[in-house]
């Protein structure tokens, strides 16, 4: 009897609710997906905007015609840049909300935590950023680039530029310690020199003592996986210390548009990074995602590759969905290999491991924050999510 | 070891110790002489960026001149504010000012937030703090010396020495250290010890502000950035012995250099964590730091 009075209860909460949300999306019409990312915290910086960017791509198919007929519906959680969060909010997302698909995360100390949620709960993740590679989850299509399609092209590219000593400057974390370990195997394996390696913890604000061993390691060239604000520093104190982009040049792989507005164009003046994706990429696709994103959200955001890689993970989930004619997780996740399309990063194409076969860009940042594309890959760059010299013999399952 | 390296180590231990004692100055003084535990003052170094960010704005290159009263007076009103509203009510009563500053921090970031946004906003060093002493010729050849930590390393000094002025050597620093070793007496001399704490309270915020224009040189300008300090900063307060300015200045240097050779012989994130190990063993051995203060006020606690 009691339980009936619960039941009921609850029904007329979920009414109530309907009732709120202007009983505009009947449960027919609409299917639901969820944008996972911080929104609060330290990381926010740079999540906000990708979830913008998400977003961006589902109103804009709502505009249209829907996925097979249904609107999309974004249930939107904040991961509060807390790890642990973000397993809790993709399990809410995936037993409660039932979502279809979410896209998020951006740490992989975030991915790492969710994973083992949607491995169990059969769920899929569609996560936008570079990684370190080594992980390869069914329940995962990884559109951020691979070691191989990041830090490696950067590392080909300065070895063909003659810069031949490097040093290897990293946040204390997976992602840098993982592509560093990497970049090692393949420096000694290309017959370059290692100066030096040197991590600072998440956040860190000092950089004299680092500086002063790159001065005595007398590198050619400093390969960048410091992360976040530690980076502001860094340049200024490097250019304090007399170094430009012409005696040392530092080649960044989590420097883009934005973060370049904040650290301030001057000090990053012809400086390089490597990514999938940059603001200035002629391609129509492109102009099109840059002048909906500014108008919707600022004229003169800027505009990232990982934000670039979740506008078109959700057009992604969409082509898949509609190969499959399913919403089924693991019927779309199975029907998303193979799909090719012309996006914003230029074309790409679902690999069988579920990353992206994808175009990479060396820029050179400039006046006003923006990268002038300097070098591509040749043709499109297929992942490979286990590096062969550092992790021989392991494959995707 | 090479001596260029080693000479490079030990100027970072003092640009960081310079940097340290900066930090801490503000902190000295509402912590040490008045006993509240000030979470925000790492908001009030965050605000003396963002008021040099302001500055440089309105002037352009000749912006530090601006700056510093700028961050000077703002942050210390601010302090002013803050006292005479909440912290005031809270004395003697160390948990609850401890959670209120807490409170002010995260109120200050979010209203940073909402004025800059979350990103960080950019702010260079003008061009005549951009370059470098070189040393050439002998064994010392290419030693460098950045002006910019050379620029820190005279304003610390310049705010230590004022301070320690401030105190030792003017009336208001005599009615400072009257309140301090004993409150009542000092009130039945005719020392207005309400109106002082106030005074003392935004003299220490506006340390702070003073000491974010030195940082936005060196470091990013964002709404979280207070937050990286703040503990080093408390590190220094508790080391130097508290209400001990020179301690404070003793220590900064102490934990400077410790972090300087910790970081040339191994690495800048082992060093960090070598740096708090060492200031564990430390408080072990001397409780109440380099300089402990004989204090009626730190003995009611």
């Amino acid at each position: 009897m009691k339980k009936d009075i619960h039941a009921r209860k609850r029904h007329l909460t979920l009414l109530l609710t309907l009732g709120v949300l202007g009983g505009a999306a009947l449960a027919q019409d609409t299917i639901k997906v969820g944008i996972l990312h911080s929104l609060t915290g330290t990381m926010s910086i740079s999540e906000i905007t990708v979830a913008n960017a998400a977003q961006l791509a589902v109103d804009e198919i709502n505009a249209g015609s829907g996925v097979m007929g249904k609107k999309i519906m974004v249930v939107k959680e904040d991961g509060a840049s807390d790890w642990p969060t973000f397993a809790t909010k993709a399990e809410k997302l995936l037993t409660q909300d039932k979502v279809a698909a979410v896209f998020g995360g951006w740490t992989s100390a975030s991915r790492k935590s969710m994973l083992p949620v949607f491995e169990k709960n059969g769920g899929l993740l569609f996560y936008p950023v570079q990684f370190e590679g080594n992980e390869c989850s069914p329940n995962i299509v990884y559109t951020g680039a691979q070691p191989n399609q990041q830090a490696l092209p950067a590392l080909d590219w300065a070895m063909g530029k003659g810069y031949k000593t490097i040093f290897l400057l990293g946040s204390d974390y997976v992602y840098p310690r993982t592509a560093n370990l990497i970049l090692k195997k393949h420096i000694t394996d290309m017959k370059g020199t290692l100066a030096g390696e040197e991590y600072v913890p998440l956040g860190g604000t000092e950089f004299s003592s680092v500086i002063n061993k790159i001065k005595a390691a007398k590198p050619d060239v400093i390969i960048n996986t410091l992360n976040g604000d530690s980076n502001v520093s860094f340049f200024k104190q490097y250019q304090a210390a007399g170094y430009s982009a012409k005696t040392l040049p530092v080649i960044s792989f989590s420097i883009a548009e934005q973060e370049a507005q904040s650290i301030g164009p001057a000090l990053l003046t012809g400086q390089y990074a490597t990514w999938n994706y940059f603001q200035s990429l002629p391609n129509a696709a492109n102009k099109k995602f840059v002048a909906a994103y500014q108008k919707k959200y600022g004229k003169n955001t800027a505009i990232t590759d990982p934000m670039a890689h979740a506008y078109m993970d959700v057009y992604l989930w969409k082509a898949a969905v509609e190969k499959a004619k399913s919403f089924d997780p693991m019927a779309v996740r199975k029907a998303i290999v193979g799909i090719s399309m012309d996006s914003p990063l230029g074309k790409i194409t679902v690999d069988a491991n579920g990353s992206l076969t994808q175009a990479v860009y060396t820029g050179m940042s400039g006046a006003g924050g923006q990268f002038k594309v300097i070098s591509q890959s040749k043709g499109v760059v297929a992942p490979q999510p286990y590096d062969k010299l550092a992790f021989p013999g392991k494959t995707c399952p | 070891m090479d001596p260029v390296f080693l000479s490079g180590q030990l100027f970072t231990g003092l640009s960081v110790a310079s940097l340290l004692l900066l930090t801490a100055l503000g902190l000295a003084l509402s912590f040490g002489l008045m006993r509240v535990i000030n979470m925000a003052h790492g908001e009030f170094l965050m605000i003396g960026g963002y008021l040099t960010f302001i500055a440089a704005k309105l002037m352009g290159p000749g912006f530090l001149w601006l700056a510093f009263p700028l961050a000077f007076v703002g942050t210390a009103l601010l302090g002013a504010l803050l006292e005479f509203t909440v912290i005031r009510r809270l004395y003697g009563r160390p948990l609850d000012t401890l959670l209120a500053t807490w409170g002010i921090s995260l109120i200050l970031q979010q209203a940073a937030r909402q004025i800059f946004g979350s990103t960080g906003v950019p702010v260079t060093a003008p061009a005549w703090l951009s370059g470098a002493v070189v040393v050439h010729g002998g064994v010392l050849d290419g030693l460098t010396f950045p002006h910019v930590r050379l620029f820190v390393i005279v304003l610390s000094a310049l705010v230590l020495g004022g301070m320690w002025w401030l105190l030792n050597r003017s009336p208001f620093g005599m009615h400072v250290r009257a309140v301090n070793q004993n409150r009542e007496v000092a009130a039945s001399l005719g020392v207005n010890t309400r109106r002082l704490d106030m005074l003392v309270f935004a003299l220490g915020a506006g340390i702070a502000g003073v000491a974010g224009v030195g940082l936005a040189l060196l470091s990013p300008v964002n709404p979280t950035v207070g937050a990286a300090y703040i503990v080093n900063a408390f590190l220094v307060v508790v080391v130097g012995g508290v209400g001990s300015v020179l301690g404070a200045g003793a220590a900064a240097l102490l934990l400077g250099f410790t972090t300087a050779l910790a970081e040339g012989l191994t690495s800048s994130s082992l060093a960090q964590s070598i740096m708090l190990i060492l200031v564990v063993v430390f408080l072990q051995w001397k409780p109440k730091g380099l300089f402990p203060t004989q204090s009626r006020a730190l003995e009611e606690t």
